[in-house]
């Protein structure tokens, strides 16, 4: 059943921010071979996709900061309910996590053809660092890849799904 | 809700420093989610055990040596969880992947439009995500059956394999106006929406016209679509006069699938009648 359309983001972009400012993480779009019938324009596809990489750094501060409020400009769903759940359970017992995104390779799957959300894949790299009463339990380094489903609301593109899946 | 076998992981709090993936701590690759599970730790004294991801965070006192169980329920959010157990000072380090639960038991059916003209290719779609009980998206491969159903037209179905968990799929519009049933099915769950399906512009315009004093009394036949449904009320045709030089217009609602208009009788007038791009008869008016 499925049509597939090539749809080719016009920049292939290998954003090497890290060489730019330490903090911010690299990002590469790969072209993207989409699943649907409707045609993604160039100027959605980036939207979509800087509202997601904006999503990471309001995820980062509300889980560091337990505030849950810090996810609604970007959240929406049951993405918003899972994060703000995990945000209750680490004030709960104390706990904070930071998450340091340090590179995201992202793929468009699927624009669906009512133009009502749109499905990526990221394979992200990122530090989380554990904190009990501020105290440093420990580090990781991973790497895991999110499929990830954005809807459109009043002014941006707002993830509605955020899930790890294994590689 | 699944309950797994229970799974060991199996780690050792033996004040080694901790590291990316430590040999005294053997977590198995992945859960199922909403599984139940246990942690047994090695050693003696007690140890403070962490499971965090963005999905879910859990902390849990441990007995080194002893077994912790998890009961069924406890971790149902799928995704990538990074694990810590600190004792003694010094933390052991691993991850578990959680995945979800590969039954359906939700829907997300989005149905577009609401309401559309009938005899439309492709005029319908379809987009379905697939969802376990815990609301995680099932991403293996499932197969969605899609079914547009009129009690006058039949069914058309279309059966999809997901893809990271959505499928989608277009439909035609039927010949016939009235309420569809559009259902989403995956496994024992369904959803459905209802897409009105409404007539079409007209085929063909016929009028008749007949003498009303010094008027003309003009009624069109019931207006049909190219499908035979009834043109819905309140859509305009006109009625035009060609007289000598002069025009007269005259643009009506349908009522209860006809229109008529009162037009002043010209001999030799010529009359036409149109709605949107459709052209129906002319008369000539002798009388």
């Amino acid at each position: 059943m499925t049509l597939s359309n090539t749809f080719v983001l016009v920049s292939t972009v290998v954003m090497a921010l890290s060489a730019v400012a330490a903090d911010q993480p690299s990002v590469r779009v790969e072209p993207s071979r989409l699943d649907g019938p409707r045609q993604l324009q160039e100027q959605t596809a980036k939207a979509a996709v800087n509202n997601y990489l904006e999503s990471w750094r309001s995820m980062s501060d509300a889980l560091d900061q337990n505030r849950p409020e810090l996810l609604d400009r970007d959240f929406i769903g049951s993405a918003k309910e899972k994060l703000a759940a995990t945000i209750k359970e680490q004030k709960e017992n104390g706990v904070r996590t930071v998450y340091r995104d340090r590179s995201h390779d992202i793929r468009i799957l699927f624009y669906s053809p009512e133009g009502l959300s749109i499905q990526l894949a990221d394979t992200v790299v990122y530090d989380l660092q554990l904190f009990d009463h501020d105290k440093a339990i420990g580090s990781q380094n991973v790497q895991t890849r999110y499929i990830v489903v954005l809807t459109p609301t009043e002014v941006r593109w707002r993830v509605r799904i955020f899930q790890a899946q294994t590689q | 809700m699944r309950v797994g076998i229970p799974i060991i992981l199996a780690c050792v709090a033996s004040g080694i420093a901790s590291s990316a993936q430590s040999a005294n701590l053997k977590i198995p690759g992945s859960i199922e989610a909403g599984s139940a599970f246990s942690v047994r730790c090695d050693g003696n004294g007690s140890g403070t055990l962490y499971i965090a991801g963005p999905g879910q965070f859990i902390k849990r006192d441990v007995q080194l040596g002893s077994e912790t169980s998890f009961p069924a329920g406890t971790l149902y959010n799928a995704g990538h969880y990074s694990v810590w157990l600190e004792a003694a000072g010094s933390s052991n380090t691993g991850s578990l992947d959680v995945l979800p639960a590969p039954k359906p038991s939700d829907l997300t059916f989005i149905a577009k439009p609401s309401r559309l003209q009938v005899a439309l290719r492709n005029g319908i779609t379809g987009t379905a995500y697939v969802f376990d009980h815990y609301g995680n998206l099932i991403t293996e491969p499932m197969e969605v059956s899609f079914e547009l159903s009129n009690p006058r037209a039949g069914a058309q179905t279309r059966a999809v394999q997901t893809r990271n968990g959505a499928a989608w799929t277009e439909m035609d519009s039927t010949s016939h106006e009235g309420q569809d049933q559009f259902v989403a099915r995956a496994g024992e769950v369904s959803s459905k929406r209802v897409v009105f399906q409404v007539p079409g512009e007209p085929c063909s315009l016929k009028m008749n016209a007949k003498a009303a004093g010094d008027k003309i009394q003009l009624v069109t036949d019931p207006v049909r679509d190219c499908s035979g449904n009834a043109v819905a009320d309140g859509t305009i045709v006109t009625f035009t006069e060609l007289s000598n030089d002069s025009k007269s217009t005259v643009d009506v609602p349908l009522k209860k699938g006809v229109a008529s208009a009162e037009m002043p009788a010209h001999r030799g007038a010529t009359v036409s009648v149109a709605s949107g791009v459709v052209l129906g008869n002319q008369i000539r008016w002798e009388q």
